[in-house]
C-alpha cells in the first residue's frame, strides 16, 4: 500500500464538498486550535451555525465573503495509515478547469452527491472530466442523507444510477452526512444498512493500481549535468518504468543507444531506480544528448513518436482555442509550437489534432500520464490555455519511415524483436546497409 | 536514542512504492530542476529558519555532483536573532554557495521597528519591499522560496510556479492552471516568478525530512532552559537591543524553543521540553496550535497573509 493518496473532490454548488472536507481535515486534526477558533469567529459573523467547516477551506477573502470557492486549494492530512494531499476543486465558476487541474494529479476522486436532489447533469459532467483524466477509483459521496432520514432507497438509486455513469471504473457509494459527521471518519449507527467502510476507513485502505515501475521506462531528460570534463550525467526525474546499470537504454528522438554505467544520487550511486525518483543517469557512450530528449529501454516497447497527433484538450483560457494561431505546447521537459486544428472555447473539451513544429515522443495518455500530457501556452498572454491528453497518431501521420526519427524507431524495433544481441545487431547492420544502398 | 529512523538509500524494491517523504522530494528535485532549465537568473530565498534548510539539501540532491546554480538571498531585517545569523553564514560557507544579503538600509535608518510603525508597515518595508528591490537590483527572474501550503489558508491555493506582475504583485484570481507536473515558465516581460518547491510538504514531513537526512538546523529550534521575558501569554527571548524587559514584564528562565523562526521582537517561544528532532516530531502530533500562531504578523488583520502576498510578501 502506498504511503501517499493523491485525492480530488467534485461535486455542485452547494452538494456541502467544503463541509466535508472541512469535517475531515477537522476530525482528523489536520487543523489546529487557533484556526478553529478563528473560524468559529467567522461563522458567528456569518450566522452559520456553531463551527463552519467550510471556513477552513475557504481561503481568500472574496470566498470567505461571497461563501463561495473559486480556485483549486490543497489540503494535507495523515491518518496512522497513509497521508493524503487533496485537491479541493469549486462547483461552478470555471470548475471544467479546476477540475482537470485537481483530477490531473489524483489516484481518486471523491465525487459528491446531494440525496436531496439526486444525480444531476453537473454530477455526470465531474464524472466524465475525472474519467477523461485518467481516474479509475471513484468514491460516491451521498451527502445530507439526514436530509432524507438516512433512507437506504435513496441510496441505492443514486448508486445504481451512478454505476452505469462510471462503467469500468471501480467505485464505492457512501451514504454521508458530512454536516452530522456520519459515515465519514466511523461508520454510523444510523444507517445499519450500510455495512461500511467509512469514508476515512476506506480511503486509508483503498489500493488504487497506478504501478507506475510495471510501465516502460521513461526517462525525460531534465537537465545535461556537466560539472567538470570528467562528468556528464543527464538529471531527470523517472515518469514509469525501472532502469538497472547496464540497461541499454535508446534516446529519443535520435534513437541512438548506449548502457547506463552509473545511476547518481547525493546519497550515493544506486544500482536500480524506478518511477517516480529523480536521480542522474551516466551512460557508457557518448551520445547527444539534452534537454527534452527521452530515453527508453531498449528492450522494451519504444515510445511513439511524431509531430502530429490527435489529443482530448481542456480549454481554460477566456480566449478561445483559434486554428489560424500558433501556441507553445510543453510536453514534458520539451517546449515546442504547434498548432490546433479546431476552435475551443473555455471549459469546452474536444478532440484535436495537434500539429507541432517539431516531432514529440510520446505514449497514449491513457497508458502513461506523464508521457502522454501537455499544456498549451498562449504566446501573447504566457497564459496556460489548454490542457491535452494524446489520444493516438494523427490519421495517416504514422511515423514516416523516411525521415530519420522513423528509421531509428524502425531500427530499435529490429534490435528489440531479434532474439539475441548478436542478431539483433545482425538485424541492424542489414537495416543500415539497406537504407544506404 | 529512542527512535531510530534509517539513514538510508532510497527503498528500493519496486513492489514497494517510494515511501511519501522520497515521493515528496522526487517532486521537489523536479521542481528545482526545471527552474535551473527554464530560467536565465534564478536565485533562492533563504530565510535561515527549518523550510529553507530542508529546500537547500533538496538543491544540493538536484543538482550532485554539480555545485547549487544559483545564488542565496537573505532578506536581512536586522531584527533576526544573532544566532540566526551565524548560522546562515557557516551554512552558505558548508554548501559553497554565494550569499546575498540585502536590507532596506533606507528605512533602517529612518529608524523602522515594529513598536514604533506597527507591525504591518515594519513588515512592509523591511521584508516586502526589500524583498522586491533585491529582485529587482539582482534581475532576477525566479525566486525560489520555503512556503508550504498547509501553512497558511491563502497559501493552499498558490501555484508552485506563481506569477508576479511587474510590481511583484500576485493576483490569486488570474492564476494559471498548473496540470500534472508540467510546469509553466513563460514570463511577459515585466513579470517574475515565485517558485515553491515544497508546496506540498507539510510541517511534519519537514521535520521527518530533517531527520531522516541529518540536516543542520539553528538551535534555537530545541529546547533548553532559557532567560525569558513574560509578556502576557508571550515568551520574548531578550534581543539587545530590540527585546528588553518592560514595566510588568518578568524575566524568568523557562525550559522553551522556537517554532518558528522570524524577526525578535515579533517572534515569540513556546515553553517545550523537545530537545532533539524526534521530541520535536512528538511535540508537533500531540500539539493542536499550529506554527504561524506565534507569528504576530499573521493576524494583525483578517485575511492579513493573502493582503501581504498581494503586495509582494513571500
Amino acid at each position: 500500500m502506498s504511503g501517499l493518496l493523491r485525492i480530488c473532490t467534485a461535486g455542485s454548488v452547494d452538494d456541502g464538498k467544503s463541509t466535508l472536507i472541512g469535517r475531515m481535515l477537522h476530525d482528523s486534526q489536520a487543523v489546529y486550535e487557533d484556526q478553529i477558533h478563528s473560524v468559529r469567529t467567522a461563522s458567528k459573523n456569518r450566522g452559520a451555525g456553531p463551527i463552519d467547516f467550510s471556513l477552513f477551506t475557504d481561503g481568500l477573502k472574496a470566498e470567505r465573503e461571497q461563501g463561495i470557492t473559486i480556485d483549486v486549494a490543497y489540503r494535507y492530512f495523515a491518518t496512522a495509515r497513509r497521508k493524503f494531499i487533496l485537491a479541493d476543486t469549486p462547483g461552478h465558476e470555471q470548475y471544467t478547469r479546476n477540475m482537470a487541474t485537481g483530477a490531473s494529479t489524483a489516484d481518486l476522486a471523491v465525487l459528491l452527491v446531494d440525496a436531496t436532489q439526486g444525480v444531476r447533469p453537473q454530477s455526470r459532467r465531474h464524472a466524465r472530466i475525472a474519467r477523461l483524466l485518467g481516474i479509475d477509483d471513484f468514491v460516491l459521496a451521498i451527502n445530507k442523507m439526514d436530509l432524507v432520514d438516512f433512507s437506504r432507497d435513496v441510496y441505492e438509486s443514486i448508486r445504481r444510477e451512478f454505476g452505469g455513469i462510471l462503467a469500468g471504473a471501480r467505485h464505492h457509494a457512501i451514504p454521508l452526512s458530512a454536516l452530522q459527521g456520519d459515515n465519514v471518519m466511523t461508520v454510523s449507527p444510523r444507517t445499519p444498512w450500510f455495512a461500511g467502510p467509512s469514508l476515512l476507513e476506506h480511503l486509508e485502505t483503498v489500493e488504487v493500481t497506478r504501478h507506475l515501475t510495471s510501465l516502460p521506462f521513461r526517462f525525460p531528460v531534465q537537465l545535461v549535468s556537466r560539472p567538470d570534463h570528467q562528468f556528464r550525467g543527464y538529471a531527470g526525474q523517472i515518469a514509469s518504468g525501472i532502469v538497472r546499470v547496464g540497461d541499454r537504454v535508446t534516446a529519443w528522438p535520435s534513437g541512438r543507444s548506449a548502457r547506463v554505467k552509473r545511476i547518481v544520487t547525493y546519497d550515493g550511486d544506486l544500482d536500480l531506480a524506478f518511477a517516480p525518483m529523480s536521480v542522474t543517469l551516466t551512460l557508457d557512450d557518448e551520445i547527444d544528448i539534452s534537454r527534452g530528449d527521452q530515453l527508453s529501454n531498449a528492450a522494451e516497447p519504444p515510445p511513439h513518436a511524431g509531430s502530429r497527433f490527435q489529443a482530448e484538450v481542456v480549454w481554460m483560457d477566456e480566449r478561445g482555442a483559434d486554428p489560424s494561431r500558433v501556441y507553445l505546447l510543453k510536453h514534458t521537459t520539451r517546449t515546442v509550437t504547434a498548432e490546433v486544428s479546431r476552435g475551443l472555447a473555455l471549459n469546452q473539451i474536444g478532440t484535436v489534432t495537434i500539429s507541432a513544429t517539431r516531432p514529440l515522443v510520446f505514449d497514449r495518455y491513457d497508458t502513461n500520464r506523464t508521457t502522454g500530457s501537455f499544456i498549451l501556452i498562449d504566446p501573447a498572454t504566457c497564459f496556460t490555455a489548454g490542457a491535452g491528453m494524446i489520444a493516438g497518431l494523427g490519421e495517416g501521420d504514422r511515423t514516416d519511415p523516411d525521415t530519420p526519427l522513423g528509421t531509428a524507431v524502425r531500427l530499435a524495433r529490429l534490435a528489440r524483436e531479434a532474439p539475441s544481441e548478436a542478431e539483433a545487431t545482425e538485424a541492424v547492420a542489414h537495416a543500415l546497409e539497406a537504407l544506404l544502398k | 536514542m529512542p527512535i531510530t529512523v534509517a539513514h538510508s538509500k532510497p527503498t528500493l524494491d519496486p513492489d514497494v512504492r517510494l515511501d511519501h517523504l522520497r515521493a515528496l522530494e522526487a517532486e521537489s528535485l523536479h521542481i528545482l530542476r526545471e527552474v535551473a532549465a527554464d530560467f536565465e537568473r534564478p536565485v533562492m530565498l533563504y530565510s535561515i529558519g527549518k523550510d529553507s534548510s530542508v529546500m537547500l539539501r533538496l538543491a544540493e540532491k538536484a543538482f550532485h555532483p554539480g555545485p547549487i546554480p544559483f545564488p542565496l538571498l537573505h532578506v536581512d531585517t536586522t531584527y533576526k536573532f544573532r544566532e540566526m545569523i551565524q548560522f546562515r553564514d557557516e551554512t552558505a560557507r558548508a554548501v559553497g554557495a554565494r550569499l546575498i544579503v540585502h536590507t532596506n538600509q533606507e528605512a533602517i535608518g529612518e529608524g523602522t521597528q515594529p513598536f514604533t510603525v506597527g507591525t504591518q508597515r515594519c513588515c512592509g518595508l523591511l521584508k516586502t519591499k526589500a524583498l522586491l528591490d533585491a529582485l529587482q537590483a539582482g534581475r532576477f527572474d525566479a525566486a525560489l522560496g520555503g512556503a508550504r501550503r498547509d501553512e497558511e489558508r491563502s497559501r493552499a491555493k498558490e501555484r508552485i510556479f506563481s506569477v508576479r506582475d511587474a510590481n511583484g504583485q500576485w493576483d490569486p484570481k488570474r492564476q494559471r492552471p498548473e496540470l500534472w507536473h508540467l510546469l509553466n515558465a513563460r514570463l511577459r516581460p515585466g513579470e517574475s516568478i515565485r517558485v515553491f518547491p515544497l508546496s506540498n510538504w507539510t510541517e511534519i514531513d519537514v521535520w521527518q525530512y530533517i531527520h531522516l537526512e541529518r540536516i543542520p538546523i539553528v538551535p534555537m529550534y530545541f529546547a533548553k532552559p532559557r532567560e525569558v521575558i513574560v509578556r502576557g501569554h508571550s515568551l520574548l527571548l531578550p534581543e539587545q537591543p530590540f527585546v528588553t524587559p518592560m514595566p510588568g514584564d518578568e524575566v524568568q528562565i523557562v525550559m522553551c524553543r522556537m517554532r518558528s523562526l522570524g524577526c525578535s521582537p515579533c517572534t515569540g517561544a513556546i515553553r517545550s521540553d523537545a530537545d532533539t528532532v524526534p521530541k520535536i516530531i512528538e511535540e508537533l502530533i500531540a500539539t493542536r496550535q499550529s506554527e504561524r500562531q506565534l507569528r504576530v504578523i499573521d493576524h494583525d488583520q483578517d485575511g492579513s497573509m493573502e493582503i501581504k502576498k498581494r503586495e509582494g510578501y513571500f
